[in-house]
């Protein structure tokens, strides 16, 4: 049984910023599905199912927020789903959208993604006493900062490794209207000079609370052939979980992120990222994770993912542009933040990026991790059909 | 070009008021033995997990993140969760099998509702700005549709009665059920009305409680199973969730997701509702087409365990079972959420020869 080819017609962000104080969340989310409704030529009506995700529930204050959006994203007497993987759930939330449209149930599939910051403290949220751990770190960056030390460690990676990437992507941001941080000031040195949190992660390396939501508008084949604008196809989609506590793991260079992204190039025809992709969108909600996931992608071999910050590879002007966007370090809506990196992907191929465009982008992969770096989703889209 | 997929094996904890002394890894991780030991298979050997469950009833941001590690999951697996009953992680599931790639699927959904006050709890899932903070309980939202039928002309309390009077000795002879017992409707109705016109036996009982599926589809669902309970159609559909903005007498999201899932196809001799509260039960029939002789709720239903996040999946596991044990042909398993069935799932499956 073959699956229907999908592709990516249409794509919506908000605004993101650290309080989108002039809208509810149901405000927050239908600014990103209509503007993904808008680029994809449709209405509400066209729309066979709604497919949400987001982070901890938690974040809000309200359980299972879904039900209560339902009418807001026009889900009246429709299916609507709602995702949570932890911070990949972004980019799993687009994944179980499209396989409704691979599996030929749907024809036409809205989802989205959001998070609204502002309504709760997100470091405190993610410093909970977990049974039988000792509470000893404050927020995500806490529990990622010896990761990144033992990376440095078994690299010999340089300290300043992480200020290049904060540099790099927070510059890309200024080409990026929707982007939370638009730092015109920047240098190296007021990344360097910013207050060290949890050593090595600076202020200026960290990710940022953001109040944002992104949609996209998946659809099957016969669809898309009629799109007036250029979509992105879907080549292949991966997700691997591996667990908190085992002996086996290494949570630097996980295998589970490894295997994802072995299983989605395999379906995309990727033999050598390196060569064969054009730009990626990566989850790096902290500087090192750049070069961590350049390694554990594939795209830099084991211990030289730091040498491709330092070259220049990443760069907008690079061979293998990454973080286009500015990423998560200049927008963190955090259950979007992983639909962003998707949904970057696909304008890079559409040719829709914008000032942030990378040109002549045929193929590009997006990707999101989640928990302490033991959920992977990915994706590879290109402007041919597959 | 829908894939045959089937239920190959089910399992479930008793539902218990409160487990206070396992956490919800070790409250989960029987079951998941249990029905991987049912359907013949270890961790390596299943394509898909997913799981529901909510952080609202663990009070910890990624609960689900630390039960995944009672599954085993290394090396690393295809997984997924979502903050649903398990009855939607199963219909993620289908869809994934749908594709052909993988031919067998682990589906596990595991919650606490003692530990916190459940019935305000989920009234944190209603309208943040203009209904959350006035605190609805579920029991007086579930007594503002039991009212509804009433002034509609569409029920009786006398019915409501009847409708409890038989969950609760069915679930005599269901060793999961949590409560059971045999009083007659008339002896119900004597009772004082707890949130008019419910009364306390109108309600479900607070329950913890598990349970898990495996899926398998074509010849891998007949090698593993001798009598596959066979997905026939499976939908799901939700309404807005004011309630003002819906007839709460009927429930026209049922109504189409069984219409979806084809269960006027044929009839089913046995239907497994979730129906918290005894008067949805009475909407759910009307919304599903069953006539007085269907068998439904031979478990007890949700008046006889009520574990949220589990009961609607084990709706569908209580059905299958029928069907693999051969004493049900066809049948149809339903699961809703949110208050005042805003929304609902519809699964008919089928037994061969």
């Amino acid at each position: 049984m073959a699956k229907e080819r999908v592709a990516v017609v249409g794509v919506g962000q908000t605004q993101h910023q650290a309080t989108r104080g002039d809208v509810s969340m149901a405000g927050l989310v239908r600014e990103a599905a209509s503007r993904a409704l808008t680029d994809a030529g449709m209405t509400w009506q066209d729309i066979d199912a709604v497919v949400v995700g987001k982070a901890p529930d938690f974040f809000e204050g309200i359980m299972m927020p879904e039900l209560y959006l339902a009418d807001a994203l026009g889900a009246n007497g429709k299916p609507l789903f709602r995702v949570h993987t932890a911070g990949s759930v972004g980019g799993s939330t687009a994944i179980v959208a499209a396989q409704l449209v691979q599996a030929g149930i749907h024809e036409r599939v809205l989802t989205v993604a959001f998070e609204k910051q502002s309504e709760s403290e997100a470091m405190w949220a993610l410093s909970m006493p977990i049974p039988f751990q000792p509470p000893l770190h404050a927020g995500a960056g806490g529990y990622f900062a010896p990761h990144i030390r033992s990376y440095m460690a078994r690299s010999n990676a340089p300290d300043h490794i992480g200020i290049l990437v904060a540099l790099k992507d927070r510059t890309n941001a200024l080409a990026n209207p929707y982007a939370h941080l638009h730092e015109h000031e920047i240098t190296f040195d007021s990344i360097k000079d910013s207050l060290m949190l949890w050593d090595p992660v600076r202020y200026a390396e960290t990710c940022p609370s953001s109040d944002g939501a992104c949609a996209m508008v998946l659809a099957n084949e016969a669809v898309a052939d009629r799109a007036d604008k250029p979509v992105a196809w879907i080549k292949g989609t991966a997700m691997r979980s591996e667990p908190t506590m085992s002996a086996d793991r290494d949570p630097v260079l996980p295998r589970g992120g490894s295997d994802c992204a072995a299983d989605v190039y395999r379906q995309a025809g990727i033999t050598d990222p390196r060569r064969d992709v054009d730009c990626v969108e990566m989850y790096v909600p902290f500087s090192w994770f750049e070069p961590m996931w350049l390694e554990n992608l594939h795209f830099a071999p084991s211990g030289d993912g730091w040498r491709y910050v330092e070259d220049g590879v990443t760069q907008m002007d690079g061979d293998l542009p990454v973080n286009m966007s500015g990423g998560v370090l200049s927008s963190n809506p955090i259950g979007a933040s992983g639909m962003l990196r998707f949904a970057e992907a696909a304008l890079q191929v559409r040719g829709q990026a914008g000032e942030h465009q990378v040109d002549g982008a045929r193929t590009a992969v997006g990707h999101a991790y989640g928990g302490g770096s033991q959920f992977f989703a990915m994706w590879v889209v290109g402007s041919d059909k597959p | 070009m829908v894939r045959d997929v089937a239920v190959i094996a089910f399992a479930q904890m008793p539902s218990v008021r409160a487990e206070t002394v396992l956490n919800d890894v070790e409250m989960l991780m029987p079951v998941i033995q249990d029905v991987r030991r049912r359907a013949g298979l270890d961790q390596q050997q299943i394509g898909f997990t997913c799981s529901g469950s909510t952080d609202y009833l663990s009070g910890q941001a990624f609960s689900f993140v630390s039960t995944l590690d009672g599954v085993g999951p290394w090396p690393p697996i295809q997984e997924s969760h979502v903050e649903m009953d398990g009855a939607w992680a199963l219909y993620e599931a289908w869809v994934k099998l749908q594709l052909g790639e993988l031919d067998t699927a682990l589906v596990y959904c595991y919650g606490k509702s003692a530990p916190g006050p459940i019935h305000e709890v989920l009234s944190r899932q209603l309208d943040p700005y203009h209904v959350a903070p006035l605190w609805p309980d579920a029991v007086s939202l579930a007594a503002l549709q039991a009212r509804s039928m009433l002034d509609a002309g569409k029920a009786t309390e006398a019915q409501f009665a009847e409708v409890v009077a038989r969950s609760r000795r069915n679930a005599l002879n269901n060793p999961n059920a949590q409560l059971a017992w045999d009083r007659s409707a008339a002896d119900l109705l004597a009772e004082e009305p707890m949130v008019d016109p419910l009364r306390m036996s109108d309600c479900p009982p607070i329950s913890d409680g598990a349970s898990a599926v495996i899926l398998a589809a074509g010849d891998r669902a007949r090698e593993l199973c001798s009598r596959p309970a066979w997905i026939r159609g499976i939908d799901h559909r939700i309404e807005p969730m004011a309630l003002g903005l819906r007839d709460l007498t009927v429930s026209a999201s049922t109504r189409l997701a069984g219409e979806k899932a084809g269960i006027g196809d044929a009839p089913v001799d046995v239907a497994e509702l979730h129906a918290p509260f005894s008067p949805q039960e009475l909407i759910l029939r009307e919304a599903l087409g069953l006539g007085e002789h269907a068998n439904v709720n031979p478990s007890g239903g949700a008046l006889a365990a009520n574990p949220v996040m589990v009961a609607g999946l084990t709706r569908i596991g209580e059905v299958a079972q029928r069907i693999i044990d051969g004493t049900a042909s066809r049948g149809v398993a339903h699961a809703t959420s949110g208050p005042c069935l805003q929304q609902n799932l519809v699964c008919v499956m089928e037994g061969e020869g």
